[in-house]
């Protein structure tokens, strides 16, 4: 909104082949994130989420679109430059243990970002391993001669999330950080992600299908639906009064604590259409309980209702009408 | 029974809910441990081993030399296996015989390991056209008769060790392929691949640094199980008389010559036998017990 954006997407494609048959995993999404905050990116199971967040990191390379990072291109980089942006873009996965290869020493894991920069000082490569360690609340001692099997999940992520680290990278997409661990674990790592984002002045892609973690930790939050972006707005906007049916129907299925409280079951019924045969017009309409006839024909375009609330709907629950 | 009924009693003692854990720390505990099966193969091979590197400074009998008094003779203090048509110490020409398949054992397997890794690895790794190519070359040379092809080869290039060797190594080859291929698709789907990926490690970096600890484990393992293939392979090209030629001594030929005695003179064909079948024997025993053995610790991982 003010300045450049770290990372500006514009309308990104990415393809796939399945059976003979090309799909988009993601169509059309364009957002920017800037620098120092945190998108949260949130979504039922299969709607693109992860393919977003591989498409920024080029694995793979987007079909159609731009991908801007610090004001450079990445879908057209050649190979040799991107490797050196990858330093400065990270990602952090939802298994932590399959993240770590366990065939090797947590140390050489920690430092293989700084062998493929090219440092070639074993004792500097030590020491910034130990920092990073320690930054993470891992005790260098007795981590680094083990191997991955040795530790729990939410240990492995620490470990994952000092390798992401040790670059000094601006962004990291976080796929799923939290989804495969305890909830008492996923406190820890949360509040880590914090302190780390604080520390290193991250900026963060927060991929997520859990909507109160998302809620806690994100700036803005962009809900996506089969492959499209719903609706994107800050955290406070979108919970407190969602424009799209959709972040509507998934915010009634947040479990509250109020005394008396009903969940309300029927907000989201239905299943999710194959993407490989997307509805007609609006992708929600086939589930939606707002639909109309204009919902079959037109399209909805994403557009801003209010300052900074961005909504694919015809009929926005909110804000300006259509 | 005394013993079962005792065990019974005590596995009643375990709480109900704690039987199953108690079952399952034992089967770890046996997963842990390689067993006196393997370990009494290992001796085997071991004690060969040795044996045949004695050879070279142990005064053993020339296993050329014809004693005519010692045809066909039995088991005696001098020749502790008797003597064959020829009068030949049957004893040293056992283990000198031994020195031919280990030496083929040892080597064609891991000729056919490092093609084999080569292939399956960029067959699994990058998929695709390279995984086409590579199943049809695999493909080829399983379609090859083996033994055709190896008479051929050992005929027009000369029945050596070394060429031997190749032509059995080129048969390891498709077996050695496809293990590494499935291995490297197994694990090029793990994220820590994406990890490396996504720090900007180039394609041989991640197949070396990161994919080959993972799939070189399983592929020994296996390797044990392919040597005993290539002595098998060897003892029937020998059997054939396409192998290495006399006076060399050869288990394979040692039973071939011995197959024309066989109706008064058995244990001439029976001693190198017993000698292939034990080592077979304990090389698939210790191969499979290897594999189980790597399994167990590559799920736990």
């Amino acid at each position: 909104m003010s300045q450049d954006p770290l990372l500006s997407i514009q309308d990104v494609t990415v393809e796939y082949t399945t059976q003979g048959k090309r799909f988009a995993a993601i169509s059309g999404v364009t957002f920017d994130i800037a620098e120092g905050e945190t998108l949260g990116l949130v979504g039922e199971s299969g709607c693109g989420k992860s393919t977003t967040g591989r498409a920024i990191i080029q694995l793979p390379r987007p079909t159609r679109g731009t991908v801007q990072f610090e004001g450079t291109e990445l879908t057209t980089l050649p190979y040799d430059q991107m490797r050196q942006i990858r330093q400065r873009l990270q990602i952090i996965f939802q298994d932590p243990v399959s993240s770590l290869n366990p065939r090797r020493k947590v140390k050489d894991i920690v430092a293989e970002p700084l062998v493929i920069a090219g440092i070639s000082d074993k004792a500097e490569r030590e020491g910034r391993v130990r920092e990073v360690l320690t930054a993470v609340g891992m005790d260098p001692d007795i981590t680094m001669e083990r191997r991955p099997h040795q530790f729990s999940g939410g240990q492995c992520q620490r470990i994952c999330i000092a390798r992401a680290l040790i670059m000094e990278p601006k962004l990291i997409v976080c796929d799923e950080p939290v989804s495969a661990l305890d909830v008492s674990v996923q406190a820890q790592i949360l509040n880590l992600l914090e302190d780390m984002k604080e520390r290193y002045g991250l900026t963060l892609l927060f991929i997520s299908h859990d909507l109160a973690v998302v809620k806690n930790i994100s700036d803005r939050v962009a809900v996506m639906y089969l492959g499209k972006f719903c609706e994107l707005a800050s955290s406070l906007r979108i919970y407190e009064a969602p424009a799209h049916p959709y972040t509507a129907g998934l915010m009634a299925t947040i479990p509250t604590i109020e005394a008396g409280a009903q969940l309300e079951t029927a907000a989201l019924s239905g299943e999710i259409p194959s993407p490989l045969n997307p509805p007609s017009g609006c992708r929600f309409r086939t589930r939606c309980p707002i639909a109309q006839d204009k919902c079959a024909s037109d399209e909805p375009q994403f557009r801003e209702i209010e300052t900074g609330h961005f909504v694919a709907c015809h009929f926005p629950l909110t804000g300006g009408t259509a | 029974m005394a013993d079962n009924s005792t065990s019974l009693r005590l596995w009643r003692q375990i709480p109900f809910f704690k039987r199953e854990e108690a079952a399952v720390s034992d089967r770890i505990k046996d997963e842990r441990r390689l067993g006196w099966v393997f370990w009494a193969a290992f001796s085997y091979i071991m004690a060969l081993i040795l044996l045949t590197i004695s050879t070279n400074f142990l005064p053993y009998k020339d296993p050329a030399f014809q004693d005519y008094g010692f045809i066909n003779s039995g088991l005696s203090a001098k020749y502790w296996f008797g003597g064959d048509a020829l009068g030949r110490d049957i004893f040293s020409r056992v283990i000198h015989g031994a020195g031919i398949s280990f030496s083929v054992a040892f080597t064609s397997p891991f000729i056919g390991m490092a093609i084999g890794l080569l292939m399956g690895m960029s067959a699994g790794y990058f998929r695709g056209r390279v995984d086409t190519v590579v199943s049809i070359i695999v493909d080829s040379i399983l379609a090859f008769p083996n033994i055709v092809l190896a008479i051929a080869v050992l005929f027009f290039a000369g029945p050596t060790l070394p060429n031997l060797i190749l032509v059995i190594a080129f048969y390891t080859i498709p077996q050695f392929t496809r293990i590494a291929r499935a291995n490297t698709l197994l694990y090029a789907q793990r994220e820590f691949v994406m990890a490396a990926r996504a720090q900007g490690a180039s394609h041989l970096r991640i197949l070396i640094r990161e994919l080959l600890p993972n799939v070189i484990i399983p592929l020994a393992a296996f390797s044990l199980l392919v040597m005993s293939f290539t002595i098998i392979l060897e003892g029937t090209l020998s059997f054939l008389g396409v192998g290495i030629p006399p006076p060399t001594p050869t288990w394979g030929r040692m039973i071939s010559e011995g197959v024309e005695e066989l109706v008064e003179n058995a244990w001439i064909a029976f001693v190198p036998s017993i000698f292939m079948f034990l080592t077979i024997l304990s090389l698939n025993l210790m191969g499979d017990r290897l594999r189980q053995f790597t399994d167990v610790k590559a799920s736990n991982a």
